[in-house]
Parts: structure tokens; sequence; C-alpha cells
């Protein structure tokens, strides 16, 4: 049942994220700069980045306990999975039926919590309180994003992401306006969960502000290193799922090997378009205030379930 | 005595627990001989219920007819696959907690080891029977001796009066929730309609109840067993007695004498109860949201690691009643499918629970003998200390947590697919009240992780808050195995499910009369997809392996492509020298972002310091609203009743006689047939 | 399944979402400026549902009202409420007797509320967009919150306009629009009733020095 095709479709999938995710990093770091009118940073920065990280020595504090040396490599392999989940090219991923939308959302808990006790494992001041703002972060996105979900599998009837990208991406043109508010949501928790401005600034060292930045303080070399490539991974993740979910024309049906070619320059279109759309999201906000967080989640959370009742009163009757 | 029967292997442990609790007084003081032998005894005993009842699960009921009991008033037992599956939890999770206890009880604590030896047996003993009774009288037997015996068990440490208050606590809440229970039975016999009623079982399932004594039936169920379960309003002996009783009888409370409660309701709501209605389902399911998002918002703002796991059991027993209720939902609207659904999501957590909450309480125990501190405000760094007690929380506080791969995500997933099909509910409110309820129960879900965190991070991680932490020594090899036992059990049920819930299918096939077994078999052992593979599936072992495949093999890569070079240095202290453990976040500190957003939710009390205090400090100290809504005011009433009965009492004998004989007067001119 | 209703229907749904979207946003909106170009925008969004559904049934009154509706709640009111709070000077920031979050939730609870309610009168009419009709009343809900829960009077004025749109919309749903004369007249009120009031605000302004609608309850009787 497994075919041999999709299972090089799937290697192949994966190690697209692999190599884009850097990429994607880098494309949004020289939109961003680009729209506030500075001199870019090369397009391929964080591969620099990652490669320098991974010749340097670890350099660990005292402190530092078997977990907080394990925690880079779990969460890096969650981000894995994540992105073998997420369709990206074909919807013909003998990874999916692993985990459904809502195994996805405990795969990204999972990372959440490694990440959160690693920040606490050294025990200064900053990584507690980062560990403890991204968990704040994490429980009011988590619904929220369960939500859009939610709309999404009543749609599809499944919460299978396959099945559900299929069913998008194959129908009549139907209007969901319940879509709408899905996709703001979504845009909402992307947001936050991937550390960008309203919520986090992920190029900034400024102490009371930082979540994400907070926690790694500790991190250095190799650990760093993977910890900053699971977040590209991440980041990625979420744009594909987001194109996927709310663009979903051009994914390849089955293990159609020419739909497959074709998918890939879509894809990275439609990546580079997502990609400045993020930079302009950051270029225009402003970070807002951690306990203005709640508030921004609280909407997304709202839109969200508005979505599912616009999606039972306009939808689930015709 | 032709065949030996699975009931009466179980009625044969009963009587061996109760043959090691008696043997424990044999030589009470000797600490040697009961931990050693007699606890492990148990958990043999313990391991053998299990088998015995994952044996008889998918069988014919048995039962049996005991003698003893009242003269005429024998008691009637039976083994069903209800009970088989309670008594599968009860067996394999006494036997992680029975060998974690034998390394647990020391000289000179409390109660002397013998008499809780005793105790303990016969708690593990009255749980069993309370499974197996099939009559209201032996029913009622079972579940006070397992009222008292866990009183006694609660109180081990009676010089305190703090614990002798939440005994007491504990036994008033107990006998309210009795009160209901006998109430719920009398009311089911249907002596309502005249004329004796049975008070087996059998008879009340044979009575065919009217649409109103039926519900009254169940809300005086949801009542009796929710004081017993912990649900909101009648909650709040559980954070009481759990911090008092010593862990491994803590652990037994939480993970297994809560889920004889939601047995109770079961056995009521699906066995005993035909018609059901489908407001019952709303009013579990409202109870049980409320009761979740509570226990979990006082989970996070605990700063006692017992008191902080007794809410988030709360919090669990909540999510397992709202999954009750939407099993009474689907059942009423004669939805058996996505009922059958419900119930197993119901019935795998109480299974889930029972391993992951009695693996945390029993850590708490370990850190608590290691370091004699209960409060997080003085702990912190354990992992250098106690790796192995350290690694295993881990896995609990996974699985607490509601994440994969392990155990408390199956259930979480099972029930939000049982949310997510709901509609089609013929009934537009229903409709969209659901998938909010959902929403809810996804926030419960990530509060949890939030409340884990913290557990986990404040005690193990961090630097040492103390400096007589650096004393702490790893746990005993008696109770790494009994940690370790349940860790297993929480891996297992996480990778495991569809082999799971193939074999406690024939529970929700006898409660509904449909169940997922032939949908799960349409696909791999290794897949749960409860409908069908296009819809939903999860496949945690391939989760699992994936996650451990990816980090073994970056290692490697990395290792190989580079180097594995590590430097120790100092952490980075933002050039400011004077970075102790007091530059850590608190407990408080942690949980301040939770006290902040759901503020109304909370009864605070804060002391901020201010630039002109000599002594500047800052404390908070967080109450529950329900001991100042509806405690306090009954127990004023109480006792502005009892100002007005002082009246009454003369203290001469003569008066006395006489209220008994104008009662007597009264009586006799009142009540005339 | 969904195929079966027409497209242009499936137009005004995903048009009558928007209005309750933006009905939603001005609920969370805390500036002024931006809450009046909520307005606009959920005008707008009226407006196009009005044109698809003229559009699609070819009745002429409908094209005149998705004109008004153009004229009137797209341009003209936000242009005299914009000059209105310059002209007053309003601080920027609108200011909430509960605070957001809050009154989200309960505006939630108001759509799930609507939805219901409008369920029942929804089949009683024979158009395609029905099911609007929940939206409709949603949205009228969610302004009277707005109205109930903001403290400035020009959040009021705009609560009460965005109310206007909802009942709009119900007509348009329900009915395929309210005979012109009717249809006028309302318009009419709405422009005369955002006048007077805007004369009322400086009367205001002048008594109190604020448009803090609290001031007002010093004028009851003692």
């Amino acid at each position: 049942m497994i075919s041999v095709s999709g299972f090089l479709g799937q290697l192949f999938a994966i190690a697209l994220a692999l190599v884009l995710a850097p990429l994607l990093s880098g494309w949004v770091g020289q939109c961003r700069a680009w729209f506030q009118s500075r001199s870019a940073p090369p397009l391929l920065l964080p591969y620099f980045m990652l490669q320098k990280l991974f010749n340097k020595d670890v350099v660990l504090a005292h402190n530092a306990s078997s977990l907080f040396r394990a925690a880079p490599f779990l969460i890096f392999g969650c981000m894995v999975l994540a992105c073998a989940i997420v369709p990206t090219l074909s919807t013909d991923l003998p990874f999916a039926p692993a985990a459904d939308a809502l195994a996805l959302v405990g795969v990204f808990g999972l990372a959440r919590i490694f990440i959160s006790l690693a920040g606490m494992d050294v025990g200064t001041s900053f990584g507690t309180l980062g560990g403890r703002r991204e968990m704040l972060v994490g429980f009011l996105a988590e619904p929220a994003l369960l939500m859009v979900f939610f709309t999404l599998a009543m749609i599809a009837q499944s919460t299978s992401l396959a099945t559900i990208v299929e069913t998008l991406a194959h129908r009549d043109l139907v209007i969901y306006p319940s879509l709408a508010f899905a996709g703001i949501a979504f845009t909402f928790v992307s947001l936050a969960e991937n550390a960008r401005v309203p919520v986090d600034n992920p190029a900034t060292h400024l102490e009371l502000t930082m979540i994400h930045e907070a926690m790694i303080l500790e991190y250095s070399g190799r650990h760093l290193a993977l910890i900053e490539w699971a977040a590209s991974l991440k980041l990625y993740a979420y744009s594909c799922l987001g194109l996927a979910l709310f663009f979903p024309w051009g994914i390849a049906p089955g293990d159609n090997f020419l739909a497959l070619v074709a998918a890939i320059p879509l894809l990275l279109l439609k990546l580079a378009i997502g990609g400045a759309f993020l930079a302009g999201i950051e270029t225009v906000n402003a970070k807002m205030r951690i306990f203005r967080a709640p508030e921004f989640l609280g909407t997304a959370f709202m839109l969200a379930v508005l979505g599912l009742l616009v999606r039972l009163l306009l939808e689930s009757r015709v | 005595m032709t065949n030996f029967l699975p009931i009466d292997f179980l009625l044969t442990a009963g009587c061996a627990w109760l043959v090691i609790g008696l043997l424990g007084l044999v030589a009470p003081r000797n600490t040697q001989l009961i931990s050693k032998m007699l606890f492990p005894l148990g958990a043999l005993v313990g391991v053998g219920v299990g088998l015995v009842a994952l044996d008889a699960l998918g069988g014919p009921a048995q039962t049996a007819v005991l003698a003893i009991g009242l003269p005429d008033l024998p008691f009637h037992l039976r083994l069903d696959n209800l009970s088989a599956v309670f008594a599968l939890l009860l067996g394999f999770v006494a036997a992680g907690i029975s060998i974690y206890a034998a390394g647990y009880f020391r000289k000179g604590e409390g109660t002397a080891p013998g008499l809780m030896c005793l105790q303990y047996h016969f708690f593990l003993a009255s749980m069993l029977m309370v499974l197996l009774a099939d009559d209201a009288y032996a029913f009622m037997v079972a579940w006070e001796s397992m009222a008292l015996s866990s009183f006694f068990l609660v109180t081990t440490d009676h010089k305190h009066e703090e614990i002798r208050r939440a005994g007491y606590l504990y036994l008033l809440i107990a006998h309210i929730g009795a009160i209901g229970i006998l109430l719920c039975f009398g009311v089911m016999t249907g002596g309502m309609g005249g004329g004796g009623g049975d008070y087996s079982f059998a008879g009340m399932r044979a009575q065919d109840l009217s649409p109103f004594w039926a519900s009254a039936a169940f809300l005086l169920a949801l009542a009796g067993f929710g004081a017993k379960a912990g649900l909101v309003p009648l909650h709040v002996w559980l954070p009481e007695a759990h911090p008092a009783a010593p862990s491994p009888v803590s652990a037994m409370m939480s993970g297994v004498m809560l889920k004889t409660a939601i047995y109770g309701l079961l056995r009521v709501s699906f066995d005993l109860l035909h018609s059901t209605l489908w407001w019952w389902g709303v009013v579990a399911l409202v109870i049980g949201l409320a009761t979740a998002l509570f226990g979990v918002l006082y989970s996070t703002v605990q700063n006692d690691m017992k008191r902080l796991l007794a809410y988030s059991s709360i919090e669990n027993i909540g999510l397992i009643t709202v999954g009750i209720g939407l099993t009474l939902v689907f059942h009423a609207y004669r939805m058996e499918g996505l009922a059958a659904l419900a119930m197993t999501a119901v019935l795998y957590h109480g299974l889930a629970h029972a391993g992951f909450k009695s693996l945390l309480f029993l850590c708490t125990g370990s850190v608590l003998h290691a370091t004699r501190e209960r409060s997080l405000g003085k702990l912190g760094g354990l992992i250098h200390r106690m790796p192995w007690v350290a690694w295993l929380a881990l896995a609990g506080v996974i699985a607490s947590a509601g994440l994969p791969p392990l155990s408390g995500f199956v259930s979480e997933w099972l029930l939000l697919q049982s949310f997510l099909f709901s509609p089609g509910l013929p009934h537009p409110w229903l409709n969209m009240v659901v998938p909010v309820a959902a929403a809810l129960v996804v926030l419960v879900a990530a509060l949890a992780g939030f409340a884990m965190v913290k557990f986990y991070g404040i005690i193990f991680l961090g630097q040492m808050r103390e400096p007589a932490l650096k004393d702490a020594h790893d746990a005993g090899p008696w109770e790494k195995a009994g940690l370790a036992w349940l860790a297993l059990i929480t891996l297992l049920l996480g990778v495991l499910p569809s082999t799971v819930i193939l074999r406690i299918d024939a529970a929700t096939r006898q409660l509904l009369g449909t169940g997922l077994a032939d949908k799960l078999n349409e696909n791999g052992w290794w897949m749960l997809a409860p409908i069908s593979a296009e819809r939903a599936s999860y496949e945690p072992l391939i989760v699992l392996v994936t996650i451990a495949a990816m980090l073994l093999l970056v290692r490697w890569l990395v290792r190989h492509l580079y180097h594995g070079r590590v430097r120790r240095t100092t952490a980075w202290d933002c050039g400011y020298h004077f970075e102790g453990p007091r530059a850590q976040d608190t407990a408080e500190g942690f949980s301040q972002p939770i006290r902040r957003i759901f503020e109304p939710m909370f009864r605070m009390e804060r002391h901020f310091p201010t630039a002109r205090d000599v002594k500047p400090y800052y404390s908070v100290k967080v109450e529950d609203h329900f001991w100042h809504w509806c405690y306090l005011p009954v127990a004023r009433a109480a006792g502005w009743v009892s100002t007005l009965i002082v009246t009454l009492q003369g203290g001469r004998i003569a008066v006395y006689l006489m209220y008994s004989f104008i009662t007597l007067l009264l009586l006799l001119l009142v009540a005339r047939p | 399944m969904s195929a079966s209703i027409p497209f242009s229907a499936q137009l005004i749904n995903l048009f009558a979402a928007v209005i309750l979207l933006l009905a939603f946003a001005m609920l969370a909106q805390r500036r002024l400026p931006q809450l009046i170009n909520l307005f606009a925008l959920q005008g707008g969004a009226l407006c196009l549902a009005t044109l698809v559904a003229a559009v699609t049934t070819g009745q002429v009154h409908l094209y005149y009202s998705a004109g008004l509706t153009l004229a009137l709640k797209v341009l003209l009111l936000p242009w005299i409420l914009h000059r209105l709070v310059r002209q007053l000077k309003v601080k920027g920031e609108v200011e909430a007797l509960i605070n957001i979050p809050t009154t989200m939730l309960v505006g939630i609870v108001l759509v799930m509320v609507a939805f219901n309610v409008a369920l029942p009168i929804s089949e009683l009419s024979h158009t395609i967009t029905r099911g609007t009709l929940g939206i409709a009343l949603a949205v009228v809900m969610l302004a009277f919150l707005m109205m109930i829960t903001r403290q400035k009077a020009i959040t009021q004025v705009v609560g009460f306009l965005s109310m206007e749109n909802g009942l709009f919309l119900a007509a348009t749903s329900a009915t395929y629009g309210m005979p012109m004369v009717v249809e006028l007249g309302i318009a009419l009120d709405v422009l005369v009733g955002v006048i007077i009031l805007g004369v009322f605000f400086f009367q205001i302004r002048d008594q109190f020095d604020s448009l803090d609608i609290r001031h007002m309850e010093k004028l009851k009787d003692n």
C-alpha cells in the first residue's frame, strides 16, 4: 500500500524542507530589510550561520543537564516530522496517516515543551522568563489553531491534512466564507507561533521583550544551529500549511510525477510571495506588549470560532 | 467446583490482599518484613488481578453470590466487561504503586508500618469489591470501606493539625456523596411506585423508571459520584487530602480511587438506567468543562507540588466527565457510533490518567523523601541529583500535558475526534455549542501543558534554590522499579492505542451495543483510525520512532561531519555578578501570566513591596472561590442553626424525655393512614 | 454538496460573512479613526452584496439601494464622522466600559444566539440567501453590544449606523430589499440623525468639555 514512488516523494519533500527552510528565513529577512530601506543581508545568510555554528565548539553552562543537551535534537526531530506531514508538493505522503491535523498540533506542542524546559534548565532569569512566555503564547495559540483545523475538518469531513488539502484543491469553485475567518485566524496564530513581530521579535536581544531568544540564550555551537534550523523548519511548515490550506492550487493529487515536478516552481513562487507578505506584516506592525498578546491571540481564537459558526450557519444545510 | 472462573480468581485476589494486610499486624513494627515481603506480594497479586481482568475482557459476564452479609441479604457479585476494564486499571496500577511502596515506607514515620499495610491492602480489596458488587448493598458496603480505609491512610501523619483537618473534610464530603449514591439506588430500586424494590443491580435494570425519576437518579448519581471524583463544587477535599496523604496513597487515590467514581457513574447512567435524556449529557458536559477549566487554572498557580497534581487530577476528571456527557448526548440521539468513540475516549483517559498521575505522585514522593520539601519555591535542579526520577517524571509530564506520543494524547485525540464529528445532532443549539466546548477542551489541554512545564521545570531543572538540595539522592531500586513500571504503562498506552482499544472495546460494546473494533480491525495494529483512515488517523509508534530516529541520526551525522567538542563554563550572567539561584523565576512568578489573564477566576491576596518598606516582601495567596461562595455560607448557616438548637438543650433529663414524648404524640396524631 | 447553491448566493454569503467579520473588528478596535474606516468598509461590503443581489435578480430598485449605500455609508457618513472627530478634537482612543476580550466573548455568545434565533425565521423565507438572515441579526446584536460597552458618543453613533447596516442586510437577504420608499426614508432618517447627533456632540462638549457619555448621568433629576 505504500508505493515506492510515494516513499521517494516523501523523502524528497523532507529533503526539500530541510534545504528550503533556511532559505525561506533568509528571504524573509531580506524582504524585511528592503521594506525598511536597509541594505539587505545575503539570501544565503542562514546557511552560512548554520555552517559556522556547526563548526564551533559547544559551550555549555556548568549547570546544564542532559535534558538541555538532548532538547535540540528532539526539537529538530519534531520539526522534521511536522514537515513530513504537511503536504507541500503532493498529497500522496506515506507519512500522512501517522499524524492528522490534531496530532500535528501535538507534535508542535511537544517541541514547545522541550524548548521551554531547555530554557529553564540552566537556571538563569532569562531562560525561565522565556520558557514561561513561550508556554503563555502556546496555550493561547493552540486552541485557536485547533479551531482553524476544526473548521477545515468540517468542510472536508476529515482531520487528515492530505484529505483536507485534496478536498480543497480539487473541488468545484465554491466560496467558503468560513475559510476567510479561518485564514485570518491562522495568520495570527502563525505569527505568534513563529515568534514574529506583533508578538515577538526574532531580530532582537532586547531583554524585556524577547521570548524565543530568551529561551535559547544559553545555547551555542551545534545545539544552537539545530535550534535555529528547527525554528526555520517550523516557519516553513507553517507557511506550507497555510499555503496548502488556503491556496491549495497546484499541489499534485497523487503520485503523478509530472504534476510533482510542476508543483515545485509553483511552491517556490507561493513561498516567495508568502515570505514577502510576512515581511510586510512585520514591517508595518510594531511589537506589542506581552500582555497584549493574549488579546491578539484571543482575537484569533474568536475569529476561528466565528468561522466555525459561519460554517455551521451558511454551509452546513446546503 | 468444575472450573476456576476469573471472578473466582478476583475474589481470591481480594482475599489475598486482606490476608497480606492482616499479616502486617503480626509484626507491626517490623519494617523489613512488611516492606520487603508484604508489599511486593501485594504487587504480585495486583499483576494477577490485571492479567485476569485482561483475560476476562470480551468474555461473558460471570456472577457469584457470597453468603456473607446479613441474613437473606447475600452479596451479589458480577464481573462484566465494564468491571473488567476498571479491574485491569486497578490491578496494573496498584502493582506499580505497591512495588514503589516497598521502598517508600520507612521506620518511624507516622502510623506503624504494619497498620499502614493493613489499611493499604484493605483499601485495595475494597476497591476491587466496588468493581465487582452487583447489588446496592454490597456496593455501599465496599464503597464505605473504601472511604474509611482511605481516610485512615490520608491521616497517616495524624499528629499534624492540618492533616487531621484534611482527613475530616475528606470524610465529610465522602459521606455527602455516599448519601447521594444511596438515594440514587433507592430511586432506582423503584420503591417510588409502591411495592418493595429489588436492591440488586439486576432488579434495577429491570425497572422501567419514568423520565422524571430516571433524571432524579441520574442527577443523584452525578452528585454522589461527583463528590468522590472531585467535580466542582464538591472538589474541595481533593487538594487538601492528596497532599496530606503519603505519596503512594495519593497516587492510589488519584490514579485509582477517582476512577471507581467514574466507574459508578458509567454503571448507573449506561447500565442501570436505559432511557437516556439528552439534557443529562449537557449537564455532565457543562459540569465537566467547568471542572476541567477550574482544575487546570488552579493547578497552574499552586506552589505545592502535590497540590498542583491534585488540581490537575480535578482537571482530568473534568475531561472524563466531558466525555461522559458527550457519550450521553450521542446515546440519547441514538448516534451509537459516535457514542462509542466518546466512550472509548472516556475509558482510555481513565486508564491513561491512572498511569501517568500515579507516576507523577510517586515522583513527588521520591522528591519529598530526598529533600523533605514540598514547596516548589525551595526545589530546583534535582535532575542532577535524581536523574532516574527526573527522566521517568518527564514521561508523566508529557503524558499529562496531553502530547504525543504518550498516553494522554490518545484519549484527548479520541475526545476531540468525537467532538469534531458531532455536527448532525438534531438540535441546532447543541450543534453550535458543542464545537465551542471542544475549543475549551483544547484550552484546558494547553493549560495543562503550562502547569506541567511549571511542575517539571521548577522541581527538576534550573539551579538548586536551597543549598540543602545538594544532599538529595536518587530513589532506591524498589522505587525506581515502581516508577519504571508506571512509565512503561504510560508508554504502552501511548504507542499501542489500537491494541488497547481492541481489548477494552468489549466494555463499550456492552454499554452501547456497538464499538470501534470493526473499524480498527480494518487497519494495522499500529494505526488508530476510529472512523476510517481517510477521515482521521494517528500512528503514535511512527511518531515516536521518527523522532527517536531523527535524534540518533542527526546526532551521528553532526558528530561525524563536524565534531562533538564541548566546553563547560559559567552561564552568561548579563554582566551582573550576583545572579544566584534566587534570580530564577519562582513558582509564583511562573504562574503570573495565568493569574493576570484569568484574574476573575481566582481569589487573591497580594502584598506588593513599596519603596519605603523596611523589609520589602512580595507575597501572593490564591484561594478557592468555592470556599467563600458555597462552603463558608453553609458552615455559617450550620453554626447558626446549632446555636438555635442549643436553646433546647437544658440538661435536665425530664425535659429531654418530654421532647421525645411530644414528638411521639405528634407523630401519632399526624401520621395516620 | 455545496455546489448546489448558485455562485451568486455564495458571493452574497461571502460578503455577509465579511460584514460580520467587520462587525467583530469594530468591536475589537481601539482607535476612533480606524473604527470609522471599518464602518466604511462594512458599508462597502453591504453595497457589493446588494449589487450581487441586484445583478442576480435583475430588480432595478436594488441597484438604486446599492448606489444609495455607496453614496451614504461608504462616502458621505464616514466623511462627516471623520470631520466630526477632527473638529471635536476627540482623543483617538476608544474607551470601553468592559475590557475588549470579554466583549468579544459576549459577542461570540450573541452570534450563537442570533444564528439559532434566526433559523426558524429563515425557514419562512424563500430566497436563496436566507442563511444570511442569521448574520444580519448577529450584526445588529453586535452593534447593540458596541453601543452598550463604549463610552464615547461617537462610537455610539457608529454602532447605531452599523446596526442599520445589519437591518439593511436582513432586508436584502430575506426579501430582496424593501420597497424603495421605505429605503429612501430610512436613508434620509439616518443622514438627518447623524447630522442632528453631530450638532448634539458640539452641545455636549460645550457643556461638559468631553464626549464621555458618563457625564450624561449628571443630567438626571435628583
